[in-house]
């Protein structure tokens, strides 16, 4: 695939801070909002929904890599970690918004909320399962670990995607469109994974 | 029971228009919010209705007149709290007719003129809490739905009264979806129905119902969460059995038929022990919900020997 490896080349050009850097934009922005009103007239829920769906996204796009490689040779693996990283970002982020702004250290109620509520029970799985990948994503973690154990733990962005895409899914009222393609997109792509689904290689 | 909660002032003689037009925006009329700001002021130029004080209004500061119509969960227009502000402009509201039928004297289809013949239009400034955990403060303009009911006539057999909104594909795009089973439906007991606090609004800030807030008239019943006041009303039924509401055939185990404000019974996903009041900005408190929404002494009664975490 001569295309495929153009695109290659031209990727191999880019630094990878860009993409930190790149993610964090859509941040910069939201912050900027929130402090010039932009957010409408309930910001804290506003801030929370939209950091959260960033993060959702950035997972789904980490979840895109492999496919992608696979299906077309685009190689876009080593900006896999940079899409990772701004994904648990963005989920400590809305999970502090939640905490901060929004329930405001009421623990009773958060505790309450964490254990009770499903949709958030979820939810703060799907965070806590990303821990030990933050902790891991530096090139010591996968020297020390060794590659395949390292690659072993990394399978937890499965979970964590299926309870990122449950928790927007669980949360709404009624089935809104926009959630259920999100849940779609997540199952999707890890059906992918599956062994008869994962054969098919680029000529 | 009726308190005199506030003088007879009414928010038009103390707060000079410019002050309750989004303050935020004329402070950011300089920057990127001036756009939002022109819409903002893009309204009559004044107060077209004049109404009543009422002993019933509350003293709590207003939400702005921004915030109450640019917050709204009216699902035939969209799902996002903004959409209905973007799309509800589609909607026609004149002519407007209720159908007024069931277990009544005088049933027909009344014109909204007729609807609104004799009735006196107080200024209620009622809290609103939402079921999804926030609450406003506005000053409705209407008059008691009881009125209109002794002027119908209810007859001995009528229990419940329900309520339907216009169901206009055409002109409320998500009609043509199954997000809900339209057309949206509502219901009181009859009590409840003809209690002092039950209003149909046709105003807001001395303006007429902006489209996206349920014009041209809607149901406020302010002891119960926000999707109890059902919008752009058609239809009222006296009926004897307790009538089908929408979310509660969407989610029964989450939306009961009186969905009384209640900070003791939890909605099944979330806590309804506290409130973010809208347009605080980013750190504005939380504040504890109260019980039947603050409204309590007028309503509690309605519900004694009631299991309300059964009936909820």
């Amino acid at each position: 695939m001569p295309a495929a490896q153009a695109i290659n080349a031209q990727l191999r050009r880019i630094p990878t801070w860009t993409v930190y850097v790149a993610g964090l934009v859509p941040f910069a922005w939201i912050v900027w909002l929130a402090f010039s009103y932009g957010l409408g007239v309930d910001p804290v829920k506003e801030l929370e929904h939209r950091v959260g769906k960033i993060g959702l996204q950035f997972l789904i796009a980490g979840l895109c890599v492999t496919p992608l490689r696979r299906w077309t040779g685009v190689s876009l693996l080593r900006f896999r970690r940079a899409l990772g990283v701004l994904a648990f970002v963005y989920v400590a982020i809305h999970l502090l918004v939640w905490l901060v702004l929004d329930l405001q250290f009421r623990w009773a109620e958060i505790g309450a909320d964490i254990l009770k509520r499903p949709y958030i029970t979820i939810g703060f799985a799907g965070f806590v399962l990303m821990l030990p990948l933050i902790a891991t994503s530096n090139n010591w973690a996968v020297r020390r670990m060794g590659a395949a154990a390292w690659q072993r733990l990394h399978w937890l962005t499965y979970p964590a995607a299926l309870a990122g895409a449950t928790h927007y899914l669980w949360l709404v009222k009624s089935w809104p469109l926009e959630t259920l393609i999100y849940f779609g997109i997540v199952v999707a792509l890890l059906a992918l994974r599956l062994p008869l689904l994962r054969r098919r290689r680029p000529a | 029971m009726r308190k005199n909660r506030r003088n007879d002032l009414k928010w038009s003689d103390v707060t000079p228009r410019a002050d309750y037009l989004n303050r935020r925006q004329i402070m950011a009329a300089g920057g990127m919010a001036m756009g939002a700001g022109l819409i903002g002021l893009s309204r009559p130029a004044r107060a077209s209705i004049d109404a009543r004080p009422s002993e019933y209004s509350t003293d709590e500061p207003l939400n702005s007149w921004e915030d109450i119509t640019s917050h709204n969960n009216f699902y035939e227009f969209g799902l996002d709290k903004g959409d209905p502000k973007r799309n509800a402009h589609t909607l026609t509201t004149d002519p407007w007719a209720i159908v007024i039928d069931g277990l009544v004297e005088r049933p027909g289809t009344y014109d909204l003129a007729d609807v609104m013949k004799g009735q006196v239009l107080e200024e209620r400034i009622y809290r609103l809490r939402c079921v999804e955990a926030w609450s406003m403060v506005v000053p409705w303009i209407g008059f008691e739905l009881g009125a209109l009911l002794n002027r119908v006539g209810v007859q001995p057999g009528a229990r419940y009264v329900a309520f339907q909104t216009l169901m206009r594909p055409e002109e409320m795009p998500l009609q043509s979806m199954p997000i809900l089973d339209w057309p949206y439906r509502e219901g009181l007991r009859l009590d409840e129905a003809m209690h002092p606090l039950t209003i149909l609004a046709t105003g807001l800030y001395g303006e007429e119902m902006p489209n996206q807030n349920g014009a041209p008239i809607r149901l406020v019943v302010p002891w119960k969460y926000g999707y109890k006041s059902i919008k752009s009303i058609v239809r009222i039924s006296l009926v004897e059995d307790q009538p089908q509401i929408t979310w509660k055939m969407q989610a029964p185990s989450e939306y009961g038929f009186y969905s009384n404000v209640n900070p003791n019974v939890d909605h099944p996903r979330w806590s309804q022990a506290s409130e973010r009041r809208i347009g605080g900005g980013l750190f504005a408190k939380r504040i504890p919900t109260q019980m039947f929404n603050g409204y309590g002494d007028e309503v509690a009664s309605l519900y004694s020997g009631m299991d309300l975490s059964e009936h909820f």
